[in-house]
């Protein structure tokens, strides 16, 4: 045995476990004549499993536009790495802008990620296209003339719970008690609620913050248990959903649990029988649209398994990029805004096309609540969720659950 | 009723305890037989959930949990014989480099098998909801992990210092040199001792995996936790991480309780006073051959 010291090994054990943290070089290619694309997404951490489905989406819509001759006669070719921080996905995006020569940027989930790639965007001048990140601070007071958002706000997915709650009777004067996600789309999620419960008389008796990184809710229970709420809340994110649901099952308590984010993925991942109450959703696979049921029965043969809601949403993001690049013929920032900002619309398989409103960048889209279906009614595990009518409904304007230019705080 | 919320806390803290436990015993035996670091213990205790998933599937939840940590430990022998084994002897930067490696490789090559996308498996019907022992509420599942971590550890304590095996394993620990004097080969001992500490990372996966998510990333979740813990308990005692694994899973419990956003930064806040007032741990034994 050699001899050295306990005290250096432990420290560079420590350091290891540090730099664990900051993640891995990826792979970069390059080539000319074709029209490259940097885009990141979390494919470690909480979100990371999202981050795979996206993955997916993203490449089959790629394979399928440069089947058909791509863009204007060129091919489209993307890198997609692992975004994995803030600090690390903004230094990537700039990265991929300065050396790898990418025209435009494109993807994330996690908003604190987001955030940091939208600045690397206006300092570049550059277009960014950020796919599936809901902050509503995104579109509000951080947002910038560079950056688009796909994904639906965390305000229209409060709205879409929140009013099938009032309309099921969970909302006035019940007491609630939810749990936020401490970071920015958390704590966004939670101010959009608490505007919500003060309007339609919920009462929010206790909110807590949870650290991204805990798997283990047991010591929240007991809090949930110990305040006697009429309704419990998940304003979580990503597996700290799914971590909530299968020990809430766990341990049983006996309240209602909603929430305000819930991705399919996580959903799938809570097991049989665990997952409850009424939940927001962007898109589901079984929609009941053509072009939708196209893309599920496409991506089934190529996958073997159904998309998730952020595979299609990738999916959609590059096809409208690619329609954005063919109608102006230019890859270039100024043109690229200038189209999107006269709110031409896109088919984003779904009942209603969608549009970018101009002065925030959002795409204005459907949404749907969601709850589950009951046991014994699922076809295979997959379908485990019962998709609500859309919202807004089909005759109102698709602005209506979209905070108004006078309450949003978005300065181009 | 303040009071009774505080304690309640406390009692659920000392069960999650011994499921921190589970993953830090064998960290720290190997650590302290070898002098290596296991950066790749994570990996066993994820490839431990995903094993008794696929055996779940077969067989049921019972002998998924008794059969997934026997393949891993198996697994652990390879580990030990054509890896571990070279490392002993060397900088420990090569061992740590090594299992880091490993660790990575192991995370990949789950993808590869099982996917990217979460998997889940169900806790069996009857352990499902709570109990009331008292005014406590416990989930009637983690009574039973609690039996099972209480279970084990009386079997590793009893093989430690009531067994043969464990006067040799302790001699190896303190004088590795007098041992080898003796003429007793303490390779075919360390051999064991990881695949006992391997098998004790997966029995904790297969156990949480009804309860958690199980997802390629997961062990890279738990080596730090069981790292802390090892830290905090001291090298070399069994007891020391016995009681530091517990008083994490209580200060995180507590500490919920009063700041619910420090939750996860009160372990590494422990951590932080101990080495300050007790650099060697709770109750770190002084080994020579890590002093220099």
């Amino acid at each position: 045995m050699a001899r050295y010291n306990r005290r250096r090994v432990l420290q560079t054990g420590a350091a290891f476990l540090g730099a664990s943290a900051i993640g891995f070089p990826a792979i970069v290619s390059g080539q000319t004549g074709k029209i490259k694309i940097g885009h990141l997404t979390p494919l470690t951490g909480f979100l990371g499993a999202l981050g795979a489905y996206a993955q997916l989406g993203l490449r089959m819509a790629e394979e399928e536009i440069n089947k058909a001759g791509g863009i204007m006669g060129r091919q489209i070719e993307i890198s997609s790495e692992d975004s994995v921080n803030p600090a690390t996905a903004a230094t990537k995006a700039q990265r991929m802008l300065e050396q790898d020569g990418a025209a435009i940027l494109m993807g994330e989930i996690n908003s604190a990620s987001a955030l940091t790639i939208m600045q690397v965007a206006a300092r570049n001048k550059r277009f960014y296209l950020q796919i599936g990140a809901r902050s509503d601070a995104l579109r509000g007071k951080n947002c910038n003339r560079y950056t688009f958002h796909v994904d639906i706000p965390s305000h229209v997915m409060v709205y879409a719970v929140g009013k099938a709650l009032v309309r099921d009777n969970l909302m006035k004067d019940k007491k609630f008690f939810t749990l936020t996600a401490d970071y920015i789309f958390g704590h966004d999620l939670a101010a959009a609620a608490k505007t919500f419960f003060s309007e339609n008389g919920g009462k929010l008796i206790g909110d807590e913050l949870v650290a991204t990184d805990v798997t283990e809710f047991s010591p929240y229970l007991l809090k949930i248990r110990q305040a006697k709420p009429d309704v419990v809340c998940s304003n979580l994110a990503g597996n700290q959903v799914t971590n909530l649901i299968k020990q809430y099952a766990e341990f049983g308590l006996p309240y209602p649990i909603v929430g305000f984010n819930l991705n399919t993925a996580d959903a799938w991942a809570t097991g049989d029988g665990n997952l409850s109450g009424t939940w927001p959703t962007v898109w589901h696979h079984d929609l009941d649209v053509p072009s939708s049921k196209t893309f599920v029965a496409n991506f089934v043969k190529k996958y073997g398994k159904p998309p998730e809601n952020h595979a299609w949403i990738e999916y959609i993001s590059l096809k409208i990029v690619a329609q954005a690049m063919t109608e102006t013929r230019s890859t270039e920032t100024e043109q690229l805004i200038a189209y999107f900002e006269k709110e031409p619309q896109f088919d984003i398989l779904k009942a209603r096309k969608g549009y970018f409103r101009k002065w925030d960048h959002q795409l204005m889209q459907e949404a749907y609540p969601f709850t589950v279906k009951p046991k014994g009614k699922a076809r295979d595990q997959w379908d485990m969720l019962e998709l609500g009518k859309a919202v807004p409904g089909a005759n109102e304007s698709l602005e209506v659950l979209s905070v108004a230019k006078e309450q949003n705080s978005c300065v181009m | 009723m303040q009071f009774t919320f505080l304690l309640e806390q406390v009692v659920n803290g000392l069960v999650l305890g011994g499921y921190y436990l589970l993953i830090a015993l064998g960290l720290s035996l190997i650590f302290s037989v070898g002098g290596v670091v296991n950066l790749a213990h994570g990996a066993f205790y994820a490839l431990g959930a995903y094993i008794s998933i696929s055996i779940a599937k077969y067989l049921g939840f019972g002998p998924s949990v008794v059969l997934s940590p026997i393949a891993v430990a198996l697994l652990g022998i390879l580990f030990e014989r054509f890896l571990l084994r070279r490392f002993y002897a060397a900088d420990p930067i090569l061992s740590l480099l090594v299992t880091f490696g490993l660790a990575m490789i192991a995370e990949q090559i789950i993808r590869i098998i099982w996917g990217a996308a979460p998997l889940s498996v169900n806790i069996p019907a009857e352990f499902k909801g709570s109990v009331f022992i008292g005014d406590f509420l416990f989930s009637r599942y983690r009574l039973l992990l609690l039996a099972v971590v209480v279970a084990v550890l009386t079997a590793i304590w009893l093989l430690l210092n009531k067994a043969s095996f464990g006067r040799v394993v302790r001699a190896g620990i303190q004088r590795p040199d007098m041992v080898a004097a003796l003429g007793i080969q303490l390779q075919p001992y360390m051999t064991a001792i990881v695949m006992l500490g391997v098998g004790m990372a997966a029995l904790g996966g297969a156990l949480f995996a009804p309860i958690t998510i199980v997802h390629p990333a997961m062990g890279a979740e738990v080596i730090t936790v069981a790292f802390v813990v090892v830290v905090i308990g001291g090298l070399g005692s069994f007891w020391g991480v016995v009681m530091s694994a517990l008083l994490v899973g209580v200060v995180r419990g507590i500490t919920i309780h009063f700041i619910p956003a420090a939750g996860e930064a009160s372990m590494y806040l422990l951590m932080f006073l101990v080495l300050i007032f007790r650099p060697r741990g709770l109750l770190g034994e002084r080994i020579e051959k890590f002093e220099t």
